[in-house]
């Protein structure tokens, strides 16, 4: 186990600088000085140079990249180009608010879509099961910033019920605030959850130890918790951990639309501003934060199933 | 006794002589017992449909600005309403399905073609290149594609073209790992051991023998990847981010009712609708087709 955390540890590790790598490349490769684009047509010549010199551009590219990670590391991720903040502190501050967005809604799209599924596989071919079928896939397929729009307009702006903008101060507050973008933002993962659990669960009750469970005459209700639930919640933590990256996609949205703060807010405020160093302050933080749910719940699925830790 | 036998012979003979039905038909028959799959086909059908004929079929011009009602939820002279310079809703939205089914035919195409050969590549080619591709992949995938769209808009500006190469880069990785899975599992098949051992080259392997093999699920991946693409370019577009005004986009069009949603709820309405359709009908096809052709096919991913 100590063995395949290392390694699994230290792919993580290259796939990060692999990543930042790319995106660097791609800076460079983009035609024209990123400190004109930065700065604009109407800089003068002894601003961009002052602005090359102090954005590192004026050395060659292996060693601004070794510049680049050495900040990095010590978590210093450049400063604003307007208010010559430190984007750390600034990307930091925004964190709590996308991080607690996620959560509320992987958390009720789980509550919902656990329990759903599995009534789905205990019940096949019943009218619910029909419906949470065709539900899955609708909402699946429908784009979240859709959704969001929609609850926008249905909760917001007709019923009234929630409210519109921002992120709220104190518990309630925050909470009510929180309900419909982490409406928007779960919704599909309810459908996605019962779908994946479902199938695990159906192909779990068909096996031996289940059987086994059943001749000995355990109570169903114990069989489907204790013994059959355990492992067909499996498939649902891998598809959770692979599925942060849409999870931060979808949030850019529903914090865009809600008004709220946040990552996706901050990102798309910076695109429309140019100011880079905040961009890509957000893309090293959001990959970093995709890694490592990635590597959590590999780490997981390995603790569960011995047989993932051979082949890795 | 000798009757009933000469009977049973007639009666066999009749089954090896009647024509097996056509692998075609069996797929269209076992289509037509999916309605979900008909209702995907039929909304796939309209859409492309209007996307190919939109110049001609649409009632008004896009972009020409009524001096009727702004905002004018649904009447007889404007289907879906008008937004809020007064331009016909239907109209935009029909105009906006080129621009989807463009995006889609072009990133999809891009990644399906580089995906394949970085797959192939991986698949067949030495294990050190096969493990620097999978960490590349994996690189790119733990980009999240929203946040990533941003980032080259910073550098490249907003436009068609920035929202095309996003969707390509980030799909590239998830076509290319199936074709290499696809590829590695056949690689050790014996007709290919007895190609190989015959003198083939492996040029000639791969593009004979494997290649047929590996774009069958790939395409049935993408016909099911045409939603997500589609609404990639409308949310890169409603951020502001893609497609540029005035050329109607589903997602400039949502954005604009977006603006308007405290006075109309009509333009977030009419423009989700092709959206929505669009994403239902290639969802509901791609499941059936994916019943049909290959089940196994997402657990690769």
């Amino acid at each position: 186990m100590l063995f395949y955390f290392i390694r699994r540890l230290g792919l993580s590790v290259i796939v990060v600088v692999l990543a930042v790598t790319i995106l660097n490349v791609m800076l460079h490769l983009v035609p024209g000085d990123p400190a004109v684009m930065i700065l604009g047509p109407r800089a003068t010549p002894e601003l961009i140079a002052k602005t090359r010199e102090a954005m590192g551009l004026d050395r060659s590219f292996p060693m601004q990249m070794a510049i680049f990670f050495g900040n990095v590391l010590r978590g210093d991720l450049g400063r604003d180009v307007f208010t010559d903040r430190s984007v750390t502190t600034i990307v930091m501050e925004q964190l709590p608010y996308t991080l607690m967005l996620i959560t509320a809604s992987i958390a009720w799209a789980a509550a919902l879509g656990i329990p759903l599924g599995c009534y789905s596989a205990l019940h096949r071919n019943t009218w619910l099961d029909k419906i949470t079928g065709v539900l899955s896939v609708s909402t699946i397929s429908i784009p979240s910033f859709v959704m969001a729009l929609y609850a926008l307009l249905a909760f917001a702006v007709g019923l009234k019920w929630f409210p519109a903008v921002g992120a709220g101060e104190g518990f309630a507050d925050s909470f009510h605030h929180l309900v419909l973008p982490a409406f928007a933002v779960g919704i599909s993962w309810v459908g996605y959850l019962a779908r994946i659990v479902r199938a695990s669960m159906l192909e779990v009750l068909g096996e031996t130890h289940v059987r086994m469970a059943r001749a000995f005459g355990l109570r169903e209700r114990k069989i489907v918790v204790a013994y059959a639930l355990r492992i067909a919640v499996l498939p649902a933590v891998t598809l959770i951990g692979a599925g942060v990256a849409y999870l931060l996609s979808a949030a850019v949205f529903a914090e865009v639309i809600f008004a709220r703060p946040g990552i996706g807010a901050l990102i798309v405020k910076a695109v429309d501003s140019r100011n880079y160093p905040i961009v890509l302050g957000c893309v090293l933080v959001t990959t970093g934060i995709i890694v490592v749910a990635t590597l959590i719940s590999d780490l997981v699925n390995a603790w569960l199933d011995p047989r993932v830790r051979e082949n890795l | 006794m000798a009757a009933s036998e000469e009977n049973v012979s007639i009666a066999d003979h009749a089954k090896r002589t009647r024509r097996e039905p056509g692998a075609l038909r069996q797929y269209a028959t076992q289509l037509a017992g999916n309605p979900l799959g008909i209702v995907g086909l039929v909304l796939v059908v309209l859409i492309i449909g209007c996307a190919i004929l939109s110049p001609w079929i649409v009632p008004y011009d896009p972009t020409q600005i009524f001096v009727g009602p702004r905002l004018g939820g649904p009447s007889w002279a404007h289907w879906l309403g008008t937004d809020q310079l007064g331009r016909d809703t239907l109209s935009r939205v029909i105009a906006g399905s080129r621009i989807a089914m463009l995006v889609a035919v072009a990133t999809l195409g891009t990644a399906l073609t580089i995906g394949l050969l970085l797959g192939l590549i991986a698949g067949y080619g030495p294990q050190w290149l096969d493990n620097i591709l999978l960490l590349l992949f994996d690189a790119v995938r733990s980009f999240p594609v929203i946040v990533f769209g941003l980032a080259l808009v910073t550098l490249l500006g907003p436009s068609l073209q920035t929202v095309i190469l996003v969707v390509a880069i980030t799909s590239v990785p998830i076509y290319a790992r199936i074709a290499r899975t696809q590829t590695q599992s056949l690689r050790n098949a014996e007709y290919i051991q007895a190609e190989r051992a015959m003198g083939a080259g492996t040029m000639r392997t791969l593009a004979i023998h494997i290649l047929p093999n590996v774009i069958g699920p790939l395409l049935i991946l993408v016909s099911m990847d045409v939603p997500l693409v589609i609404a990639t370019e409308a949310g890169l577009s409603f951020l502001g981010m893609g497609v540029r005004p005035p050329t109607p986009s589903w997602g400039t069009i949502l954005n604009d009712g977006y603006g308007v949603i405290r006075n109309s709820p009509w333009p977030v309405i009419s423009g989700s609708v092709p959206i929505v359709i669009v994403t239902l009908g290639f969802t509901f096809l791609g499941e059936a087709l994916r019943d049909i052709f290959d089940p196994k096919l997402r657990r690769d991913l």
